[in-house]
């Protein structure tokens, strides 16, 4: 294991993963442990107490909206701030998980039997399609949530890693995938809603929609599986593995060089990722009651990464705070000026890329620098170790 | 090692444990819940009322002229008094051309802002997603565009045209003029897939052939391939539900491939006065258009309707149908209000039939029952100045039929 984290390597892993608040394992003791217990229990006070009592029940139903696209963050996280895959698509997951859930709803509220509404209207249908009678059971609809994106990533990855197409080769064929989902969904109006999507979904598994209450519920399952998540990816980070994930990132060549398969070690974590991003589509529809190609194509695969970019790819929260962030400044601008909202909400993303390089999670470490005052702030994200990114990913 | 695993393990289980357990705070009845209590706020002097367009993206231009025209009935009502004694208060919003924008945006006017009414939304696929939050809430909306129909909310009042008042009037005037074979283009969306489906319905019972049918993506401005279709298929006429940028491609190619107005006329029903403004009207003259609305059309409420937005807005900028739609829709609003006696939803739906109005396009009936407006159906065409006139007209209002009930050959599709 040493052998994989040769010190220069090191250069670019240890101030990330310093600035998430947790030390790799080797440097790690009780303390980190414990800071990290201590980080998770403020986390869930927050969004399970904190936030239902200060926030309205509007105001909370877009606060799981904005946890369920950090959900996606987490994931491009550990893809792209980790691993180095400029995920431009990670869209089709998160419409997959959304589609698979939403159908699933769908066939519910129609009864048994029964068809869902849109399919009468545009497809003029006698009978379900074949396709869709799995959904029907939860027990296909909810695994598949999560499954479904998995396998498609598995089958992209295992196809295009192996082939060593990286960088930005492989942020255009993620990208392209998404607009051919797209393009696919809307040419099959009568069996998928077309442009509509799938909208007006009533109940989750018996409970009504409409009431408050449950809408809270679906708030707190949403945090509870955030929460989860974070966990998970915590461990991801700090295992063997997510060491040599970042040893591929930073070195792809060397690693193969010292024995280990490259393609596999992408593989998992855009697999992961891409769970991750149809978990929390499938999330996501109950929230807010829609699932539409507007929401899986190009441009919002691009918001996603965005938030990551804007939080601060490599780190654990990083991720998270920056979707969050971005989400909520673009209710918030586009709520207080309709008309100009754009301009202010493109401004702050260049503001945060031209100043703060290592998005708004390195603030805190940019702040404990100053206050230890041992090192001048700007060696914090060492350029030698960005270069080394850049270099990597561009090539 | 194996104990820090066996803890992690732990804390994982906890969490599963803890999130399940989260389902228990949902309810499964929903009649002791408020989910219907959002109520308008009305206790002050004014009465709010949500205006929900998209101001970027790309419907802003199109719909960025709708808010305008339902400021300017704003500010006209409230100049003369208001309703019921209090001035309207409008509430802007940006639809930002996104769907799921929009329902998060109706759900923010209805629950934070209180407000009475929503006027707005332009796309199908925007009025799907929005509809399910005015129903959640019982509140209303009015949905200012011509669409494909096969749609009734009772907490929608749709003053654009639907089927029976647009497109099936086209395709009558088509019929009348000898058209025995139409070609169908198409963006690729909702509306246009619906609309065509209808017209291959019709087509079928009136001796009509389909040539081909072709879609594009929204946006697209690939029509070379599309166009030779279209030229070497021979058909009488071409049907275009075509929208937005694609227009202005789709005619220029159309152009330049030699086909005319005289030969081969395109019915478009997406093509107003300002779509014409910027596609040229070099491309467009005399090709047909069918709306229920002309800045062309005559009589004295158009003629101060047009006065009134030219002088607001600038004397360049012309009206159109989707505008007069919205402006309609306030004063309807208001008079059903005024008919109810109260801003109360239920009291204003149950009011609403039966309520006529002097609008610019003529007068026009709700009818109470679809929700919808009784409207005077109008062929036009694109004049060298750019502007629309009348070439035909169903003489009276035409009754609206969402469902296409009252034609047999619509039977199937419903």
């Amino acid at each position: 294991m040493t052998a994989v984290t040769p010190a220069p390597l090191s250069t670019a892993t240890a101030p990330a993963a310093a600035s998430a608040g947790a030390a790799p394992p080797s440097r790690s003791g009780g303390r980190s442990r414990l800071r990290t217990m201590a980080g998770f229990a403020f986390g869930a006070a927050l969004l399970f107490a904190v936030a239902p009592l200060l926030l309205s029940d509007f105001r909370l139903a877009l606060l799981a909206k904005y946890l369920c696209v950090a959900m996606v963050a987490v994931g491009i996280g550990i893809a792209w701030g980790r691993g180095g895959m400029l995920t431009l698509g990670q869209g089709v997951f998160f419409g997959l998980g959304g589609y698979a859930m939403a159908m699933h709803l769908k066939l519910a509220d129609a009864g048994p039997g029964g068809m869902p509404d849109f399919m009468q209207l545009y497809g003029q249908l006698d009978e379900l399609p074949l396709w869709w009678r799995p959904f029907a059971s939860p027990w296909f609809a909810l695994p598949a949530t999560v499954l479904l994106p998995m396998a498609v990533a598995f089958g992209l990855g295992s196809l295009v890693f192996r082939r060593r197409v990286r960088g930005a080769y492989f942020a255009i064929l993620s990208q392209a995938l998404a607009a051919a989902m797209v393009i696919l969904l809307i040419g099959q109006q009568g069996t998928t809603g077309g442009t509509n999507g799938l909208t007006d979904i009533k109940g989750f598994f018996g409970y009504d929609l409409d009431d408050p209450v449950n809408q809270r519920m679906v708030y707190f399952i949403i945090a509870g599986v955030l929460l989860a998540l974070l966990a998970l990816t915590r461990q991801l980070i700090q295992s063997r593995y997510g060491e040599l994930l970042v040893a591929v990132r930073d070195g792809e060549e060397r690693v193969r060089f010292l024995g280990y398969d490259p393609a596999s070690v992408k593989l998992v974590a855009y697999v992961v990722a891409a769970g991750m991003a149809g978990l929390a589509g499938a999330l996501f529809v109950p929230a807010v009651g829609i699932i539409s190609p507007a929401l899986i194509g190009i441009v919002p695969s691009i918001e996603f990464v965005i938030g990551v970019a804007v939080g601060g790819r490599a780190t654990l929260l990083g991720p998270v705070l920056g979707a969050v962030a971005v989400a909520w400044a673009r209710t918030a601008l586009s709520e207080r000026f309709p008309g100009t909202w754009t301009y202010l909400q493109g401004l702050l993303f260049v503001v945060v890329v031209a100043f703060l390089p290592g998005g708004l999670a390195s603030l805190w470490a940019l702040a404990r620098r100053r206050d230890v005052g041992a090192q001048p702030a700007r060696r914090g994200w060492s350029p030698l170790g960005r270069r080394r990114v850049e270099r990597t990913e561009a090539a | 090692m194996s104990l820090l695993w066996s803890r992690r393990i732990l804390a994982g289980a906890v969490t599963l444990v803890a999130a399940a357990a989260l389902t228990a705070c949902g309810s499964k009845t929903s009649d002791e819940s408020g989910a219907a209590g959002v109520t308008a706020d009305v206790s002050g002097d004014t009465v709010k009322v949500g205006l929900l367009n998209s101001l970027s993206g790309t419907m802003a231009i199109s719909e960025v002229t709708v808010r305008d025209s339902i400021m300017l009935a704003v500010e006209e009502i409230n100049a003369a008094g208001g309703v019921l004694g209090k001035k309207i208060q409008p509430v802007g919003e940006d639809g930002a051309s996104d769907w799921p924008t929009f329902a998060e945006k109706a759900e923010k006017l209805i629950s934070e802002d209180r407000v009475a009414a929503v006027f707005g939304c332009w796309t199908s696929a925007s009025r799907k997603a929005v509809k399910p939050v005015f129903e959640k809430n019982k509140a209303l909306l009015f949905y200012p565009v011509q669409y494909e129909g096969l749609e009734q909310s009772p907490y929608i009042f749709y003053t654009g045209a639907t089927t029976n008042q647009q497109i099936v009037p086209g395709l009558d005037y088509l019929k009348a003029e000898g058209a025995k074979s139409v070609y169908l283009v198409g963006s690729d969306y909702v509306f246009p897939r619906t609309a065509n489906k209808i017209i291959k319905a019709y087509a079928a019972a009136n001796g009509m052939t389909v040539l081909g049918e072709d879609y594009a993506p929204l946006g697209s401005t690939e029509f070379g391939t599309i166009v030779n279709k279209v030229k070497s298929s021979g058909a009488d006429a071409v049907f275009n539900t075509l929208n937005g940028d694609s227009n202005v491609a789709f005619f220029k190619e159309y152009k330049s491939a030699g086909l005319t107005a005289a030969a081969m006329p395109v019915v478009s029903v997406s093509i107003a006065e300002e779509e014409v403004k910027g596609i040229g009207t070099q491309y467009l003259e005399g090709q047909l258009t069918a709306w229920n609305y002309y800045q062309t059309t005559p009589g004295a409420a158009n003629t101060k309707f047009v006065a009134a937005y030219k002088a607001k807005y600038g004397a360049d900028k012309p009206t159109s149908d989707p505008m007069e739609a919205a402006y309609v829709s306030v004063y309807l609003w208001k008079a059903m209000v005024e008919k109810a006696g109260a801003f109360d939803v239920e009291k204003v739906r149950t009011a609403s039939d039966g309520i006529t109005f002097d609008a610019p396009e003529g007068l026009v009936t709700v009818d109470g029952k679809t929700q919808h407006i009784a409207k005077t159906a109008r062929i036009g065409k694109v004049g060298a100045d750019g502007l629309i006139t009348e070439v035909w007209n169903s003489g009276k209002p035409v009754a609206p039929d969402p469902y296409l009930k009252t034609y047999p050959w619509a039977s199937g599709l419903s």
